[in-house]
């Protein structure tokens, strides 16, 4: 059984424990599953300063950082006690694209060659830890949520300005892997 | 009976929809102010369970978000789909069956209205996500799972959320 569950999941198992989320967080409590107001969270806690969009009783949202919190740990449990030592399967046109960047490390989920600490400071390490997590942070606010709060939530209650969300996310990612990361990759 | 009660002098409407606090006032009353702080233990553990499932589905791993943008995978979609199908389900029979909280409390939900922002933030998110592999949730879950370095990007994030509150006024919405 624990062999099993070491393999990677497949997306009908993963999808449906994402999907009972939904439901878990409303009965738990009237929750509505969503992650990025977080980072709001975080600037009412830290940095408020005279912003009005950050002068809000945060103590009422203060569950959203316990599920974050909880999504680190469960990160370090199913990394320490779940761990699959098989490399990371991908796509084979994708292997091939991204060694033309010199990308060929599959040994963890993320590129070990883009991810790390020696990078930091070097221009792809901007622009992929630093940039990027500015447009995440920048975009979802804007949006109003991200892949849970608008994706999963939001479309699980039928709301449609979600589902334009939902299109612009994709096609910002689209444009963003596809047109921009090469350019970028080769940096 | 569903209706969010209304305070009588409503601040302006947040377009903001995961802060349903800012617009909707009564709401769960009794947990916001009078429960102790390990009453959110519970979230914390249903954090932890969501934190799982996104690092064995691979939901975290960069190449798997590449894999979707560039259609190389039906793996996100069928991930993120099942996700939504299962989420409608379980909303219906929660309205359909007046489903109540633990504490016994109604289900609020409330509609989510357009803005420009939709179309603009979701474009720059999704930008973002291409490049960072993760979205909020797995920011969170590459960190746990060791990728410390991670840390920056989530910093980052937290930096990009305050400079949209400093200028969210300029920007069309």
């Amino acid at each position: 059984m624990l062999e099993l569950i070491k393999q990677p999941w497949h997306w009908s198992v993963a999808g449906v424990l994402v999907g009972i989320m939904v439901p878990m967080l409303l009965i738990l409590g009237n929750r509505h599953f969503g992650i990025s107001a977080n980072l709001r969270h975080v600037c009412a806690i830290c940095l408020p300063g005279n912003i009005s969009f950050f002068k809000y009783d945060w103590k009422k949202e203060i569950w959203n950082l316990f599920f974050a919190v909880g999504i680190i740990i469960g990160g370090f449990l199913a990394t320490q006690f779940l761990h699959s030592p098989e490399p990371v399967k991908i796509a084979p046109a994708l292997a091939s694209s991204l060694a033309e960047s010199g990308i060929n490390d599959y040994s963890e989920l993320m590129p070990a060659q883009l991810f790390n600490w020696d990078n930091l400071l070097t221009i792809k390490g901007l622009v992929f830890l630093v940039f990027g997590g500015f447009l995440v942070g920048f975009g979802t606010r804007y949006a109003g949520g991200c892949t849970s709060g608008h994706s999963i939530s939001g479309l699980a209650n039928l709301q449609w300005p979600s589902l334009v969300a939902t299109i612009a996310f994709m096609v910002g990612g689209f444009i963003s892997s596809n047109l921009i990361l090469p350019f970028f990759l080769n940096l | 009976m569903s209706k969010v009660k209304k305070a009588d002098a409503a601040p302006p409407p947040s377009t903001d929809f995961e802060v349903r606090s800012l617009d909707t006032q009564c709401v769960n009353a009794s947990e916001q102010h009078d429960a102790p702080w390990w009453y959110n233990l519970k979230y914390l553990v249903a954090g932890a369970l969501f934190g799982i499932v996104l690092v064995k589905s691979e939901v975290i791993s960069w190449f798997r978000i590449q894999e979707m943008f560039r259609l190389q995978s039906f793996h996100m979609y069928g991930v993120i789909g099942m996700a939504v199908v299962v989420g409608i389900i379980s909303i219906f029979l929660i309205k359909k069956l007046k489903v109540k909280t633990l504490a016994g409390e109604e289900i609020n939900f409330q509609d989510k209205k357009f803005t420009k922002g939709q179309v603009y933030g979701g474009l720059i998110f999704g930008i973002g996500w291409a490049i960072t592999g993760a979205c909020p949730g797995p920011l969170f879950a590459q960190l746990g799972s060791g990728m410390t370095v991670i840390a920056v990007t989530i910093l980052s994030a937290i930096a990009g959320t305050w400079v949209y509150g400093k200028f969210r006024e300029r920007l069309p919405n």
